[in-house]
């Protein structure tokens, strides 16, 4: 059999499947990976214009603490605690725990209310 | 017999012998950095609005500036391992998944010296 006669599984994510829960965490956890590496622009520029100087760095926290800035920051803190929470959901497979699709489902479920509680909590305390 | 197909056979294409060594730092990096986002959060939820002196302050801990950098270098090394599967699942062809890839590892290997650069420069100024 030649290589593109082979049968391939369909993505997760197309008219192949019916969109599930966690396919859809899956997908989630690689997006707000990439959403963080975007993110992590803000701190190296909050971070370099502290070396700078004063001026720089009251210049970035003002950017960093306008509506966009602080837009910005808020997905950034929600994609933060998704991944890291999501994250801990995949060490637990690693180890071969949580498998069966009553806990996978369960612990998809705590991930999404544990990163929006966490976010929302951080903003609260956090706040201006 | 084999599961690889002829063409793969005579192409001579085969495993890096890389894939578990791969694996294994991306799952030794994330369990680093869930004690180190957890300190950085708690950090930010103090300092995020400091005043400079206040920020110069705190960075002047040898300990804060310590646990950011490495902070920063896991992170930098993480996101690098995790693009880089991103990219290898879903990006065709081949000429533009490889120049994605190495621009995103000299990207992200430039913002983690600017960004420890700057730690220190702040930390020890």
């Amino acid at each position: 059999m030649s290589a593109n006669k082979r049968p391939l599984s369909p993505f997760m994510i197309g008219p192949y499947y019916k969109p599930q829960m966690t396919s859809m965490l899956s997908i989630t956890h690689r997006a707000t990976g990439a959403g963080l590496v975007v993110g992590t622009l803000l701190l190296v520029y909050w971070l370099a214009a502290a070396a700078l100087g004063p001026e720089a760095y009251e210049h970035a926290q003002a950017i960093l603490g306008s509506m966009l800035g602080q837009l910005f920051m808020f997905l950034w803190t929600w994609s933060l605690f998704y991944h890291m929470a999501n994250g801990i959901r995949h060490l637990f497979w690693d180890a071969g725990y949580g498998f069966e699709m009553e806990t996978a489902t369960k612990s998809g479920w705590a991930v999404v209310w544990s990163s929006i509680i966490l976010t929302f909590l951080c903003w609260l305390i956090a706040a201006p | 017999m084999s599961i690889r197909t002829p063409l793969a056979r005579v192409r001579g294409l085969g495993t890096a012998k890389d894939g578990t060594h791969h694996w294994w730092v991306q799952r030794v990096t994330s369990i680093a950095l869930v004690p180190l986002i957890l300190w950085f959060v708690l950090s930010m939820l103090v300092y995020s609005r400091a005043d400079y002196e206040t920020l110069r302050h705190w960075l002047g801990n040898p300990i804060n500036a310590g646990l950011l950098v490495t902070l920063l270098v896991t992170a930098f090394y993480h996101a690098k391992l995790g693009m880089q599967v991103i990219y290898e699942d879903y990006v065709q062809p081949e000429w533009l998944k490889y120049t994605l890839l190495l621009v995103t590892q000299f990207v992200l290997f430039l913002l983690g010296a600017i960004s420890t650069v700057a730690v220190l420069k702040v930390a020890l100024g």
